[in-house]
């Protein structure tokens, strides 16, 4: 399924993707930036006022050739973030009325068949209020897969749920993919569900697709610092490349920042923002010297320290930038190196870990305006 | 007792119910469903025979009834009769008086449907007419049966309108409620209470049936 939608207002749009059959492909981004706008205009549901969706080979939405199918014509699986259930029939019957292609014999065996594979038998004459929120969420999947779609659309289908219910109904989306060869988007807010379930994420900011990648590269690799700030990376900075006979680097502050890759294509004297994802951030021991010390050293005061069960969380201040470092150790590691609110630390910034982001204005004279910046990734 | 009084009575009561039961499921639904100018104007004009005195409301349609309107003229040269003092012109008066008896209790519970219900339906292949009979429909019973029960039961009751456009010819326009009035004019009172008691049966019935219908339902929303 491809999918590439404008439009200037009321809604504002500009996206575009793509989601291969068996792919589940996760649409995030903050509450307003168009994720379930876009999804009701891949069901037909919402008509904007430019683009193109095509599915399995089929043209549903052409907005220049004034096609657009019905929802009933394009055959879409969506389950509604409250689920849209029906209140006066049972779940059985809820199934049913999607299941009208087939002879009205088989219908109920057929309905049952699909509570059965969301684990749902015995349920099958309850009414949705008799269900819970997690027997409801199921009914609904069931429903929106009986009628063999060619699409899935979940619109944030674990919000209403509790978290133990949460994890399961996860567990079960996970292995019921697959079984269905079709496309699955899915709509979240929840970057941590988006990680876990999807093949890749598809950064949404006000209607705008900013990247799309798997999770992993993503996170290492944010093409701007709104899509970094979307995905709530910190460690965006501004820095500005120099270089002189022996080489070129990024000056960072005092500082002079080896950095694996990126500076090649980058000329000397340019501003540019980078980050550095806090996995990349290596503490110098306290009188112990280590390996990798000799890598982009830097001293910073510890600003803040929120100890969450076994792991610390650390940020560091700088004195020539507004920004803060931050990064996470084990709690035990943090204490034995005695680190506290106030203290000078040095740590290392890896040099594979910086990711230079040359497309994107520097963050420090950026606010809330978005640069379109690479989309591909990486 | 008058009983041909109170076959008037019924019968426009039925014929009210039976013609107002479509007007009030479109109206009711457009009114909650679409947003379009002059829908605010619309809705004041449905329920201005709320506010209207029957006498006023009756005046005016006896005026517009009359011959010498453009709609009783044009009534006239369709039928070549006149709508005042007539059964057909007390039902055309009981049709407006009840107009917002029948439209909004259709209309709120057209309003209480969760629009992606109805979107949930077209994705699983319901057209918008299946979508009206097996979702809709069944969704706003109570909101049916209740505007049924309220335009039965007033029209039963009604006697300003009924009285000005109407008159009290008998086994034409003379309902219960006017020959009730006749009756106590004529210091008739026993045959006054008969027939009051009479109407209050048939309405506490109606309502009775008619609420017994509505609670008929086997779940509750969610």
């Amino acid at each position: 399924m491809a999918v590439s939608l404008h439009q200037p207002g009321p809604i504002p749009l500009a996206a575009d993707f793509h989601c291969e059959a068996g792919e589940l492909l996760a649409l995030v981004g903050p509450s307003g930036s168009g994720k379930t706008t876009l999804l009701r205009a891949i069901a037909g549901l919402y008509r904007p006022a430019g683009g193109v969706i095509r599915c399995a080979g089929e043209t549903w939405f052409d907005a220049a050739a004034g096609r657009s199918l019905r929802p009933q014509q394009r055959r879409v699986g969506l389950v509604f973030q409250d689920y849209a259930l029906f209140p006066h029939l049972t779940a059985r019957g809820n199934v049913m009325v999607a299941l009208d292609h087939l002879p009205a014999a088989e219908r109920r065996l057929a309905a049952e068949q699909w509570l059965a594979r969301v684990r749902l038998d015995g349920l099958a004459d309850r009414h949705p209020a008799a269900l819970s929120g997690g027997q409801r969420q199921r009914v609904a999947l069931a429903r929106a897969l009986a009628r063999n779609p060619r699409v899935l659309l979940l619109d944030e289908p674990f919000s209403a749920v509790d978290q133990v219910t949460r994890r399961r109904l996860q567990r079960e989306l996970a292995l019921l993919r697959d079984e269905i060869r079709i496309p699955i988007v899915l709509v979240t807010h929840d970057l941590d569900e988006a990680a876990a379930l999807a093949d890749r994420l598809c950064v949404l900011h006000a209607g705008r697709s900013l990247q799309q990648a798997p999770a992993e590269a993503l996170f290492r690799w944010p093409a701007s610092p709104a899509v970094a700030r979307l995905l709530d990376r910190h460690n965006v900075f501004a820095g500005r490349v120099a270089d002189d006979a022996s080489g070129r680097w990024l000056q960072w502050g005092p500082w002079r920042l080896e950095v694996a890759s990126g500076l090649e294509r980058l000329s000397p004297g340019q501003r540019v923002s980078w980050y550095l994802p806090p996995s990349d951030v290596v503490l110098h021991r306290r009188g112990r010297p280590s390996r990798g010390e000799r890598e982009n050293p830097v001293q910073g005061r510890v600003v803040e320290m929120a100890v969450l069960g076994g792991i610390t969380f650390v940020a560091l201040a700088f004195d020539h930038c507004d920004d803060t470092l931050r990064f996470e150790l084990p709690t035990h590691a943090a204490r034995r190196n005695g680190l506290a609110q106030g203290e000078r630390v040095s740590v290392s910034l890896l040099a594979a870990g910086i990711h230079l982001m040359p497309g994107a204005r520097p963050v420090d004279d950026e606010p809330v305006d978005i640069e379109p910046a690479d989309l591909s990734g990486r | 007792m008058d009983w041909t009084a109170l076959s008037v009575s019924l019968r426009l009561s039925a014929l009210t119910c039976l013609l107002l039961l479509p007007v009030g499921l479109w109206l009711g639904r457009a009114l909650a469903l679409s947003r379009f100018r002059g829908r605010a104007l619309c809705e004041a004009l449905v329920a201005l025979p709320l506010v209207m005195p029957p006498t006023v409301l009756g005046f005016y349609l006896m005026q517009a009834f009359g011959v010498q309107a453009p709609f009783g003229a044009f009534w006239q040269s369709l039928t070549g009769g006149g709508l005042n003092f007539t059964f057909t012109g007390i039902l055309l008066a009981s049709l407006v008086a009840n107009l917002p008896f029948a439209v909004q209790p259709i209309q709120r519970a057209f309003e209480t449907i969760p629009p992606n219900l109805r979107e949930a339906a077209w994705c699983s292949g319901l057209s918008p007419s299946q979508t009206l009979w097996r979702i809709e429909l069944p969704l706003v019973w109570p909101g049916l049966v209740s505007a049924l029960a309220l335009t039965f039961a007033h029209t039963l009751g009604e006697f300003g309108v009924i009285l000005m456009v109407g008159g009290a010819i008998d086994g034409e326009t003379r309902t219960l409620a006017i020959a009730i009035y006749d009756r106590v004019q004529a210091f008739d009172e026993s045959g006054a209470a008969v027939m009051s008691a009479m109407l209050l049966l048939v309405s506490f019935l109606t309502i009775g049936v008619v609420y017994g219908l509505a609670g008929r339902r086997r779940w509750r929303r969610g």
